[in-house]
């Protein structure tokens, strides 16, 4: 299939511009999902210059299929280096598809406390959704089927790319 | 039965994920790795405001407790409330088996009431793997059976959250000496230890015990056995004491509580001995005064309260991935 791979780094740049009229410096909160959304959060923090460090979410403990694959091996603890009650907080993904990994996403931060605003940032959206679930800032929409995985990936230097594969 | 199945470890599956947990003995490094790194962020979810993850929400997890136990009856239970299942304590002393049931009819009746897992206590070394022959024998084996001290025999949860302590604390298990001191002879507590430990690659593991309380040929387990107490604990970088049971007292193993302190019991002189960043463990309950000092127990090298919030969340990596598996 000719899908063209999109460009991580460009759509970063694209993301950021998107959020900047929106973000208060001081009070807006970037948490990125484990790993990729990690590595987007990580890149937007900077882009935009927001004073709060960006946190983690590790989705495992609230995702809806551990009772088909179990809990993954890597899971590790989320990390949110600031107070959730209260909070303004942009949830980051590298790739919007079903809308599951937000959900489980949305619950696990209520865990921690009530934030007064939640939003969502994704670099793609590939369609397939099958929660009412949408993007309040998405650099890139494309169609992919489903036997199609968008996956981001890291390289050394810290340069992200998608990588484009079949099931 | 074929030779397949004898040869298989009963506390795994055929894709060798944890299934059942009887015992830390011969469960791979891997496991016991995968066991200890899926607590951490367990014990990260009792920082929350939240202390409770959606992960066993509609399973139903009985605590069959054969034997008295107040504080590892609690621990399950509050792992299992964290992870969202319905626990049923049942305190059998003062239940059927007091009217005559079998073992095995109280397990059958639990799983017709739609059991997904059993957490047993009982005094009877072998009691857990008894109900995991049958149930694997009555096509029930989707129930997994955790072991929570079975006689003599073991108490792989104890073992484990110990594991995740000195983990905690000293990282890695390849450069350690470590000291499991007092009643080993009667301890399944010191045997969970030992097999975690060993496998773990622990390169010195030592007992230390008066002859009376040791089991003949405990060498054979991969220890070095002491009976001085102060030649045993000389640069040892973990202290494990053993709980001394007061009715060993009543028997001929040992002249008097005040003897065995005199010779076995935890001080800070004896400590001195040990590394100066050395960690000190107790199972619990304490004996103060008998196999440790209040000074040392309530000192700053003591992690035996840390020793029970890790048991929380070591509970809950292994229900959940037996839950899971």
């Amino acid at each position: 299939m000719p899908t063209k791979r999109p460009d991580a780094e460009v759509l970063c740049q694209i993301l950021a511009d998107q959020m900047r009229p929106h973000v208060d410096l001081a009070r807006t909160a970037l948490v990125g999902i484990h790993t990729g959304g990690a590595w987007v959060a990580e890149r937007l923090h900077t882009l935009l210059g927001l004073h709060t460090a960006p946190g983690v979410l590790n989705v495992s403990f609230h995702r809806d299929d551990y009772n088909q694959r179990g809990l993954q091996a890597n899971t590790r603890a989320s990390l949110l280096p600031f107070e959730a009650e209260g909070a303004h907080i942009i949830i980051v993904d590298d790739v919007l598809y079903t809308g599951r990994t937000i959900r489980a996403a949305i619950n696990e931060l209520f865990d921690y406390g009530r934030p007064e605003k939640i939003e969502l940032a994704v670099l793609a959206d590939r369609g397939g959704r099958e929660l009412p679930i949408a993007a309040d800032y998405c650099a890139h929409t494309l169609t992919l089927a489903a036997a199609q995985m968008l996956e981001l990936e890291r390289a050394p230097d810290a340069t992200l790319s998608f990588r484009l594969t079949e099931k | 039965m074929t030779l397949t199945s004898t040869n298989r470890n009963p506390q795994l599956n055929s894709h060798g994920e944890l299934t059942h947990l009887l015992s830390t003995e011969g469960l791979p490094h891997e496991v016991l790795t995968r066991i200890l790194d899926t607590a951490a962020p367990f014990a990260a979810v009792a920082e929350r405001e939240v202390k409770k993850v959606p992960l066993l929400r509609g399973k139903s997890i009985f605590n069959l407790f054969f034997e008295n136990s107040t504080r590892t009856r609690t621990t399950f239970e509050i792992a299992a409330k964290r992870l969202s299942a319905d626990v049923i304590n049942l305190n059998i002393n003062t239940s059927s088996a007091n009217k005559g049931e079998s073992l095995l009819d109280t397990t059958d009746n639990l799983a017709a009431m739609q059991a997904d897992m059993f957490v047993v206590r009982h005094a009877s070394s072998g009691a857990p793997h008894l109900i995991v022959q049958h149930l694997a024998a009555t096509g029930q084996d989707h129930i997994h059976v955790i072991n929570a001290g079975d006689g003599r025999h073991a108490h792989p949860t104890q073992g484990l959250l110990d594991m995740y302590t000195i983990r905690h604390y000293k990282q890695d298990f390849t450069q350690l000496t470590v000291a499991i001191v007092g009643d080993v002879l009667h301890s399944r507590v010191a045997r969970s230890q030992i097999h975690a430990l060993t496998t773990l690659g622990v390169p010195e593991v030592r007992v230390i015990a008066p002859k009376t309380l040791l089991p003949s040929g405990i060498e054979r387990l991969g220890v070095r056995v002491f009976n001085d107490m102060k030649e045993g604990l000389r640069g040892v970088d973990v202290v494990m004491m053993l709980r001394l049971q007061n009715e060993r007292m009543q028997s001929a193993l040992l002249p008097s509580a005040q003897e065995y302190f005199k010779s076995y019991g935890l001080t800070m002189d004896k400590l001195a001995l040990a590394k100066p960043d050395a960690i000190v463990m107790h199972p619990g309950p304490m004996n103060r005064g008998v196999e440790i000092e209040s000074t040392v127990a309530d000192g700053s090298q003591a992690v035996i309260l840390p020793q029970v919030t890790f048991g929380i969340a070591v509970r809950m990596a292994v229900m959940t991935m037996l839950a899971g598996a």
